[in-house]
């Protein structure tokens, strides 16, 4: 009895935060666009009967006529993907250092890489458009050393889309890499060097394959948000950057079209429940190897 | 313990005196007021005001279409008015307790009756034409002396914008009134309503959309300003505070603005209360605030922007009322046109256009 109330508890919020959210959207992905408060229609005002009858796959339908709803969940697949790449690439030699460094410091080092969330995310994002523009310090700087003589244009393109979801997501992958190698048993790569393993032979044969949790971890935490980003394409991205979180939030603002808006929505988790899915799948692997 | 308990009573007094103060919550839109304004209204009536800001028309439509607000005074512009007035968006407004509406100036009025008839559900706030804001000297040097700086070709001419893309061109980000300029440009009619005419502003604009560096309707301003760009299609007051700021700043940019010669969108914020306003009351408040003559004229004064309150005229400026660009002659006043607002099937039309001109796809 104890165990089922236990169990109720995590389900009834799932079931309150996430799938109730989601049976709402889902209902408004299947209703028609109407010029009142709220702008589509049937809604519980028409009765039940009406609601369910008026509901058809009409918008779904929508999204397949028209390529520009692909090829945005294509470019932001794309994107997402690249951005997660590099963060992998930059992140892990982060992560070794700090687990590397002397254990006195590795509080403050830690402290360090979490100190930008004392700042809005929004305001992070936006210092970003200051450094970038064209009369900003980067070109200021690199034009005061001479490397550069006329100023690169960076902002309001997509290399300032990667850039931001770099430096945004960057202690996400961090962090897990972090704690997969700090927890990683010095002697083992010490056996390794004594069998004959080169200091490199060593990493890629033992620190690597031991860390991969943390990167499979750092990989899906950096992925899954990215794919959906909206400020950081709309502050730092041009006109051409084309992803599914801009066209989502055109399909509600400028069309006002709800239901085509929650389609997008519905089609988008889709794509994300299948990382989801693996992401947890590593998990519970992990936890069961730990036992 | 303590401390958690006296924390407690703290946040339940915060509460409590906030329940008990009454408030008017307004939705404006950004770089719109002089801020003295606000604190004015608060010590005249005692009410506290909350400010917040918006910067494009979709913005707010979507909120007020969602319903419960929140807010007691928006400020929609024409087309989009005429919108949620159908939509029942609005209440109309009780002119026993606006006074102040005998100010108002009845060539403006007449104009926004166009949107809203009678004037039942709002009064004008600012107006203002669309219209090019350029860098005369970065534009000089890669165009030459004889830039045409006050022509739609000087923005739609593919040979200029190739140039001008070297030192930055922003368009606004809002299809309702660059596609207009787009038909009026190409000579067709540019309240057209009907897909076939909007869709000949397509060639127009994606020949040229490779050259505009951002679509946005609130960052021209300071790019403007300090240099970044060298021309931005936008808002008439928009274009004029970037040249103060850049006067104040003192960074050799010098900013001018022009309605373009061949015609150019007049457009009209409107003040208007949503149907379930928290405080009507103190919204009729407010717009009879606004439209005292002399706190109108201060608001002008400081947003380079035309108002629809005559009574305000003597106490402009010099620099608002005698500057044909906030206060146009009666000859460029001839060639402004306004536009009405489209149906939803046109509106995906425009919308689908603009994406495409935007993304390439």
């Amino acid at each position: 009895m104890r165990r089922a109330v236990l169990i109720a508890v995590p389900y009834l919020w799932l079931l309150a935060l996430f799938l109730v959210p989601f049976a709402i959207v889902f209902k408004v992905s299947l209703s028609d666009t109407a010029l009142a408060i709220p702008p589509y229609t049937p809604t519980l005002k028409d009765g039940f009967g009406a609601l369910i009858s008026g509901l058809d796959f009409e918008n779904f339908v929508f999204l397949t006529q028209d390529d520009l709803y692909w090829k945005a969940y294509v470019s932001s697949l794309q994107i997402a993907f690249f951005s997660t790449i590099v963060t992998l690439l930059v992140g892990y030699p982060m992560a070794y250092a700090m687990a590397r460094a002397p254990e006195e410091w590795r509080p403050t080092l830690m402290m360090l890489v979490i100190l930008p969330f004392w700042t809005s995310f929004l305001i992070r994002v936006y210092a970003w458009v200051g450094i970038l523009s064209t009369e900003g310090f980067l070109n200021q700087f690199l034009l005061w050393t001479g490397i550069i003589d006329t100023p690169l244009t960076i902002l309001n393109t997509n290399w300032a889309v990667y850039i931001g979801i770099v430096y945004t997501y960057l202690p996400f992958m961090i962090l897990p890499i972090y704690a997969a190698l700090e927890r990683l048993d010095e002697s083992l790569i010490e056996a390794a060097e004594d069998l004959g393993c080169s200091r490199m032979q060593a990493f890629w044969l033992v620190t690597i394959p031991l860390s991969r949790n943390g990167i499979v971890a750092g990989c899906f935490l950096v992925f899954i948000p990215a794919l959906g980003e909206f400020v950081i394409p709309s502050l730092l991205g041009g006109s051409g950057t084309l992803m599914i979180g801009k066209v989502l939030f055109e399909e509600f603002f400028a069309n006002r079209d709800w239901p085509v808006a929650s389609a997008v929505a519905v089609i988008l988790l889709l794509i994300l429940i299948i990382p989801i899915i693996l992401f947890q799948r590593n998990e519970q692997r992990q936890q069961e190897a730990e036992q | 313990m303590t401390k958690t308990m006296l924390s407690t009573v703290a946040a339940l007094a915060v509460i409590a005196s906030s329940a008990m103060a009454e408030e008017v919550r307004v939705y404006n839109w950004s770089d719109y007021i002089d801020e003295s304004l606000l604190t004015k209204f608060e010590e005249e009536t005692g009410i506290d005001l909350i400010y917040d800001v918006f910067d494009s028309n979709e913005v707010l439509e979507t909120k007020m279409l969602a319903g419960s607000s929140g807010y007691d005074v928006v400020v929609p512009s024409g087309t989009f008015l005429q919108r949620q007035i159908s939509a029942g968006a609005f209440q109309k407004l009780d002119k026993s307790k606006l006074p102040n509406l005998e100010n108002m100036w009845d060539v403006i009025s007449e104009r926004v009756g166009k949107y809203d008839p009678g004037n039942e559900y709002a009064i004008n706030y600012m107006w203002g034409t669309t219209g090019i804001g350029v860098n005369v000297e970065k534009v000089k040097e890669v165009l030459g002396e004889d830039a045409p700086i006050s022509s739609l070709a000087l923005v739609f001419d593919p040979a200029n914008m190739e140039k001008l893309s070297a030192c930055g061109v922003h368009f606004l980000d809002a299809p309702a009134e660059i596609i207009p300029a787009a038909l009026n440009y190409i000579g067709e009619n540019p309240d057209a309503q009907d897909a076939e005419t909007i869709q000949k502003a397509e060639p127009v604009l994606t020949a040229i959309a490779p050259y505009v560096q951002k679509f946005h309707s609130s960052e021209y301003i300071n790019a403007l300003a300090n240099g970044d760009i060298c021309v931005a299609v936008g808002w008439s007051g928009d274009i004029l505070q970037a040249r103060d700021r850049a006067a104040e700043a003192d960074n050799g940019v010098i900013i001018e603005y022009n309605a373009p010669k061949e015609g150019a969108l007049m457009w009209f914020d409107n003040m208007a209360i949503p149907v379930d306003a928290p405080n009507p009351d103190g919204a009729h408040k407010f717009l009879n605030f606004i439209m005292d003559a002399q706190n109108m004229a201060a608001a002008s004064n400081y947003v380079y922007y035309a108002n629809g309150n005559l009574a305000s005229q003597e106490f402009l400026v010099e620099d608002v009322i005698g500057d044909t660009a906030i206060y146009p002659d009666a000859e460029t006043l001839e060639k402004l046109y306004t536009t009405s607002p489209y149906d939803a099937k046109t509106q995906r039309v425009v919308t689908r256009l603009w994406t495409k001109v935007k993304s390439g796809t």
